[in-house]
Formats: structure tokens, C-alpha cells, sequence
């Protein structure tokens, strides 16, 4: 996806011909680069890549919606994910997810009221020695516990009041 | 006494979560203003993720002298009393011992022990050195042939063998063929193929450049999770660096082949392990597999011939045209060669990355190298091959790592996850937490697949609450076997793999959660109670201050008592009980 041009919705001479002009491949690259840069994918992102690509717009949005990696909301501030894994889930991860919905008062796949927090469930962080484990923007937190959690919050709240 | 050769910190995803960049960021810092001149390499995962961060010292005469679980503040004890003192720092060394001597180290041959980013440190252990010799005396047919011979078989969990594999795609005309590179590790629970992406890419591209001419390809893909940006850095810049050395593009190395390499970022679909759906995703479509034939092989990414192979496969290539076919095939049992890696997580001491002699027994994986279960608890099950694969009951834990062998007991060789449960593990929950994964992952293709999975973890969700009955237990291996049989890909035909093996091993188990209303392990929150001992409890309140549905109060007397109708099982007062109280009951309520 890196080697795309970086105005979107044009693709590069290298691209099409080792893709020997297959335009759709380009779907997933183009959305992910999208998201990339707005955090989401939005109704006229969707319309952007379908131009680009040849595709109709809802097999655009057939896609976005198949890959978990897409999202069609504007994400909180700080990303919270806490991992799912086997590991994980054998060392107490429901727990934990348990306590961030308390904390943060929403569920998963949901953003806090004040923008602050978005809350996901992930499969497998791959730090299972670390387990459970959760990641919040790019800093992981192992081994934790669900009486940790609002401490591990509050320096994110604190950070932004 | 030798000398101190080089310095090497593990900075592999699971290192640099557990801070191993700011211990990497302090010893530069120290060398530097101690003025000593010392080698300071960034190397990929040792496998040893239980005492991350890791930092060893290599001294001229190999010894390896390796500390873990260190801290920013311990740099400075290291630096000055082994780097300049000679003295080795003891408290801080952890053993290697077993941990490393029972593996044997192909794919992760180069694993912690290289920077990964440096071409020229994969070229000194002997890189590229199997693709030179391809290239210059080695026809088509005689690398398929050695892979043949040398019994390599798809590490992805299928198993298939690769030689034959390769054959099937160098067979087809034409002069637009493609190999893959699946890169999409999906078990949750797993970590094998991001360990050697990050650690050794230039492996992963020799094997796939190795193949290329083998089937006849001049382009590759790896198809990597975007869940592994790290890995996808690392790639790009080793395919940067092999281009720019003439390892790739044009005319590799003087020869008339020609082959380069790009990497797709999956976007978060476990089906697209299916390698129909993987193509699918590739051409920018809903990862959905197709009915096969025809297979890849025939008509694959853009209809053209192509073959798929797994990371660990393709790792294990250079070193088998390097060392020869015979060499690998020395280790291992019957129809299954060589070795395999598996990440070792769960109830464990040693959790971290391996890699074993295919034939290795389950239980010296777990207790020569993982160093037995954690504080000593006794060993119940070890669940293989993740959502597709099964859990092995503790008296089959002499079961070799064979695919033939491990099959007998309904799991799988897998791709390499290995969870290692405990009695503290519930293995209904186990097999609702992987029924609950299969599910969501579900394309809804195939309808026993998309709706019978769904029906499948309701059952469960019932027995795990109490609610369920013999009859749904029936009903539920009915239709585990429905499932199997009606699916079209791997993902369906495999998804109820985790129930059949726990049915199967731990009926009483089910029983107990249908019967008792008990769950043994004290995992299903609904069968659990809270109870206070009152001569246990000093009367603290802590335990009233914590609780979310205000079920704690005072007793008749200086003790706390729970009421279980408004208890909600949060377990909150058990945890933060400072005279343990607490007590978790389960089972019906026995009258005195």
C-alpha cells in the first residue's frame, strides 16, 4: 500500500501494470490509506474509492463493512483495545473488559460522550506473555488487572484537563 | 577471559511492549558516554517473551551471557559492572538451560541472534546463499524434487506436502503465475510468523524467491495482517535493500530470472487464512472462499496459476537447499519431517516462541521447555491449532507433534498456537471462547457455517449458565457434526473442532455445568457465589465500597455478608479482600 501515489484515487504506473490493470485490487489499499489519514471512512471516502477503482459504490462499502479493520465512526481520541486472545482470555482478559466498560461507561465498538476514549476488542495483540494484555494508542499495558484500570485511565484524563 | 563481541536487545513486538526500546535507548546512551566502542544490535524475538525485555552479551568465544525481565535502571549495573568490569551481573542473568537446548533452530535459525534490518548481517550467516545456488546449478524439477524429498509439509495447519504443492503450480502453461506468501496469522493465540517477519525477513523472501523459480513465477505477494505493522516495516525495507543488492527485480544475481516481491495489508478477516478467500481479498473483494476446483494451483489470483504457502514453510526453504533435503528430513517421525515452531502461551512458566524436532512429545514441550505449568498447578489440557484446532486431554500428553498422530485425537499440528490450561481452565468456556471467535469470523457463506455456529454457541451459552440439558448436549454434537460436513472452507469444516475435543475428553465437565449447576474450574460466572467467612473477615468495608450493585452488608456482627440475589459475580470484593474472606462457591447451595 505504500508504494501508492499519495493523492488518492490515482494509482501508479507500477501498480497497474503488476497488477496488469486489476483496478480493484486497489479497494483495500486505497481504504486503508483513507482511514490512515481521517481515522474513518466516511460516505464520501466510499464514493472517492469507487471512482478510482471502477467499483459501484456499494461494492465499495461491501468491503469496508467486511473487514473488521474499517470503521465508519470517528474514533475517540485515545484508542483502548484490549486484547481477546487466547492467552488472554485464559488469564482473566473478560475481566478486564469488564472493568473498562464500567470505567469508561460504554460498550465495545463505542466512543466515550466527551470524544475521549474509544473502546474495541482485538484478537490477539501477539504479546501473550505479556497476557492479558491491553493497548492504548500505541503504549501496551501487560499483565493487567481490573483494579489497575482506573488508574491507567486517569493519565490519559488528566493528560487532556 | 574473552572479550565482549556484541550487545544484542531483543525488538520484537512483544519485547518493545514489554519496554525493551527504552532499555535499547538507555544502554546506546550508556555505551556512548562511557566512551566504549561495543556493537549494540536491535535483534528480532529470542522466544524467550516470559523475561522480555532480554539483552545479551556475546562475548568473542560465542558464550552468550543473556539477561532478562530488565529494566531501564538496570542498564547502568550491566554496563558498569559486566562491560567494564567483567564481572557478570548475576541477580539479573536468566538461565537458558532447557529452554534452548531440547529445540533444534531452522526457521528461527537467525531469531534474536541477527538485526533483522541488516542485509548484510543475513548474508554473513550464509543468506541468499540457497537462492545463488538455485539460480546457478539447480533446474526446476531438482528443487521440487528436493523439496519432496526432503518432506517439508505446509506449516499453515494443512499439512499438504510443499514439493507436491509447487509441482501442481510449475505444471500449468503460461507465463503469468503467482506465489503467495500467507502472512495472515490469524489464531488468536498465536504469534509464529510475526516472530520471523520481524526477525529474519530476508528468510521469508529467499524462500519465496526460491519457489518463484521453482513454479515459474516472477511475482510475489505477502499477504500480511495489518495487525503486524512491524512486520510490514521490516519487509519493506528488506525488499528494499535485496532490490537495490540485485537479490530481486531484474535478472536476479546474473541470471536469467527475474522476480520482485509487494506486500498486501490484510484488513482484519480470519477467513482469509482460507487461501480462495486470501485471493479474494487480494483482487479487493469480500474475503469470501470459492468452491474448489479449481484450485489455486490452476486458476488463482487474477485467474492466473498460483501457489500459496505459509511464512513458516517458506522460511524453512533456504535452509534446506543450504543444509540439503537429507539433512531435514533427518529430523522428525513418519510422514512428518523436520520441525515446527509453536507459541507457547497460556497456564505456562515459560511462555515465549519455540522450536522442535517434528516427533518432540506434548509433555516435554511443556515441561523440559516451558518449565511446567504455572505455580505448579497440574496440567489439564493443551488446546492446538486455535479455533480450528482441539484440546488434548493431560493423559494423551504423550501424543507426538505428528500431523497423522495428532489428528487421531481430533486436534491439529495447526499453525502453531499452543495453549496450555490448567484446573483453573473451564473447558466449556474454552470452547465457547473459540465457537465465539469462528463465529463472528463466520462469512455467512455456507449456512450451517453462519447459522449453526450461531446456534451452536447459544447451547453453549446456556450449559455455561446453568441452563442447560443432556438433550442440548446431544443436540450440540449433532450439530458440531452438521457443521463439519455442510461447510465449504476450512474455517466452517474446522469451527467445531474445540467442542467435539472437550465433549469428548471433558464430558464430566459438561455434565457438571448441566447436572450440578457447578462449574469445576470456577470460570462460568453465573454458576459462581460469592460467600464472606465471618471469622475471616475484619469487618474492613472494603469489599461494601467496591461493590457495583450494593449487595455487601453488615452481617450480625462484625463481619460483612453478600446477598446472591443482587450479586452480579463480578468478583470486584474477592480481589480487593486484603484478608481473602472471599470464598467462590459453586454448585448447588447444600443445606446444613
Amino acid at each position: 500500500m505504500n508504494e501508492l501515489s499519495p493523492s488518492v484515487g490515482r494509482v501508479d504506473a507500477d501498480e497497474r501494470k503488476q497488477s496488469a490493470g486489476h483496478l480493484r485490487g486497489q479497494i483495500i489499499p486505497l481504504l486503508q490509506k483513507l482511514q490512515e489519514k481521517s481515522g474513518f471512512i466516511s460516505e464520501e471516502h466510499v464514493d472517492e474509492v469507487a471512482a478510482a477503482t471502477g467499483a459501484s459504490a456499494s461494492t465499495v462499502y461491501g468491503v469496508a463493512t467486511f473487514y473488521s479493520q474499517f470503521r465508519l465512526q470517528a474514533p475517540g481520541k485515545h484508542m483502548v483495545r484490549v486484547c481477546e486472545g487466547t492467552a488472554c482470555h485464559v488469564l482473566g482478559a473478560k475481566d478486564v473488559l469488564e472493568a473498562l466498560k464500567m470505567n469508561l461507561g460504554i460498550d465495545v465498538d463505542e466512543t466515550t460522550s466527551d470524544g475521549l476514549f474509544s473502546l474495541e476488542s482485538v484478537r490477539c495483540l501477539g504479546c501473550c506473555s505479556l497476557a492479558p494484555a491491553i493497548v492504548i494508542d500505541d503504549e501496551t499495558y501487560g499483565r493487567v488487572s481490573p483494579n489497575k484500570i482506573s488508574k491507567i485511565l486517569d493519565t490519559y484524563r488528566e493528560e487532556t484537563a | 577471559m574473552s572479550t565482549i563481541r556484541e550487545i544484542r536487545v531483543g525488538l520484537a513486538t512483544c519485547g518493545i511492549a514489554a519496554g525493551s526500546q527504552r532499555v535499547y535507548d538507555a544502554l546506546a546512551s550508556s555505551l556512548e558516554s562511557s566512551g566504549l566502542d561495543i556493537p549494540l544490535r536491535r535483534v528480532g524475538c529470542i522466544g524467550m517473551c516470559y523475561n522480555e525485555p532480554l539483552v545479551d552479551v556475546v562475548m568473542d568465544d560465542d558464550a552468550v551471557i543473556t539477561y532478562g525481565n530488565v529494566g531501564e535502571a538496570d542498564v547502568g549495573k550491566i554496563v558498569d559492572e559486566h562491560i567494564r568490569g567483567a564481572t557478570i551481573v548475576e541477580e539479573l542473568r536468566v538461565p537458558t538451560g532447557s529452554f534452548l537446548s531440547r529445540q533444534v533452530r531452522i526457521v528461527l535459525e537467525n531469531c534474536g541472534r541477527i538485526d533483522p534490518e541488516s542485509l548484510d548481517a543475513y548474508r554473513e550467516q550464509g543468506g541468499y546463499t540457497g537462492l545463488a545456488s538455485v539460480l546457478e546449478t539447480m533446474s526446476r524439477q531438482d528443487v521440487i524434487e528436493m523439496m519432496t524429498v526432503s518432506g517439508l509439509r505446509g506449516r499453515g495447519g494443512g499439512g499438504f506436502p510443499t514439493g507436491l504443492k509447487w509441482s501442481l503450480a510449475e505444471r500449468e502453461q503460461g507465463p503469468e503465475k503467482y506465489i503467495i506468501c500467507n502472512a495472515d496469522e490469524g489464531d488468536p493465540g498465536a504469534f509464529m510468523d510475526r516472530s520471523v517477519l520481524e526477525g529474519d525477513p530476508h528468510r521469508v523472501l529467499e524462500g519465496m524467491a526460491i519457489a518463484a523459480f521453482a513454479i515459474g513465477a516472477a511475482y510475489g505477494i505477502v499477504y500480511v495482517r495489518a495487525e503486524y505493522p512491524l512486520a510490514i516495516a521490516r519487509l519493506e525495507r528488506a525488499i528494499a535493500d535485496a532490490r537495490s543488492a540485485g537479490l530481486m527485480g531484474d535478472k536476479i544475481l546474473g541470471s536469467d530470472f527475474s522476480f520482485d516481491i509487494k506486500i498486501k495489508a490484510g484488513a482484519g478477516a480470519f477467513v482469509c487464512g482460507e487461501e480462495t478467500a486470501l485471493i479474494a481479498s487480494i483482487e479487493g473483494r469480500r474475503g469470501m472462499p470459492r468452491r474448489r476446483p479449481p484450485y489455486p494451483s490452476e486458476s488463482g489470483l487474477w485467474g492466473k496459476p498460483t501457489c500459496i504457502n505459509n511464512v513458516e514453510t517458506l522460511a524453512n526453504v533456504p535452509w534446506i537447499v543450504r543444509h540439503g533435503a537429507e539433512a531435514f528430513a533427518a529430523y522428525g517421525v513418519g510422514k512428518s519431517r523436520g520441525t515446527k515452531v509453536f507459541a507457547l502461551a497460556g497456564k505456562i512458566k515459560n511462555s515465549g516462541l519455540i522450536e522442535v524436532p517434528m516427533g518432540m512429545s506434548i509433555r516435554e514441550i511443556v515441561f523440559d521447555i516451558g518449565g511446567g505449568i504455572l505455580d505448579d498447578r497440574p496440567l489439564k489440557a493443551v488446546q492446538m491449532g486455535g479455533p480450528s484446532g482441539g484440546c488434548i486431554p493431560a493423559e494423551l500428553a504423550d501424543t507426538p507433534v505428528d500431523y497423522e498422530e495428532l489428528k487421531k485425537t481430533g486436534a491439529i499440528v495447526g499453525s502453531g498456537g499452543m495453549i496450555v490450561l490448567d484446573d483453573s481452565s473451564c473447558m466449556v468456556d474454552i470452547a465457547r471462547f473459540f465457537l465465539d471467535f469462528t463465529q463472528k469470523e463466520s462469512c455467512g457463506k455456507c449456512t450451517f457455517c453462519r447459522i449453526g455456529t450461531k446456534r451452536m454457541l447459544e447451547t453453549l451459552g446456556k450449559i455455561s449458565s446453568g441452563d442447560g440439558t443432556l438433550e442440548d448436549l446431544e443436540a450440540l454434537i449433532d450439530l458440531s457434526e452438521k457443521v463439519k460436513a455442510n461447510s465449504l472452507c476450512g474455517l466452517g469444516q474446522t469451527a467445531p473442532n474445540p467442542v467435539l475435543t472437550t465433549a469428548r475428553y471433558f464430558k464430566d465437565e459438561y455434565i457438571a455445568h448441566i447436572v450440578d449447576k457447578a462449574c469445576p474450574a470456577k470460570v462460568c460466572k453465573s454458576l459462581l457465589r460469592y460467600e464472606i467467612e465471618p471469622e475471616a473477615c475484619k469487618d474492613c468495608k472494603l469489599c461494601l465500597k467496591g461493590c457495583p450493585t450494593s449487595a455487601i452488608s453488615q452481617g450480625n456482627g462484625a463481619y460483612q455478608v453478600i446477598d446472591p440475589e443482587t450479586c452480579v459475580q463480578c468478583g470486584r470484593c474477592y480481589q480487593v479482600c486484603p484478608f481473602g474472606a472471599i470464598t467462590i462457591e459453586t454448585g448447588m447451595v447444600k443445606t446444613a
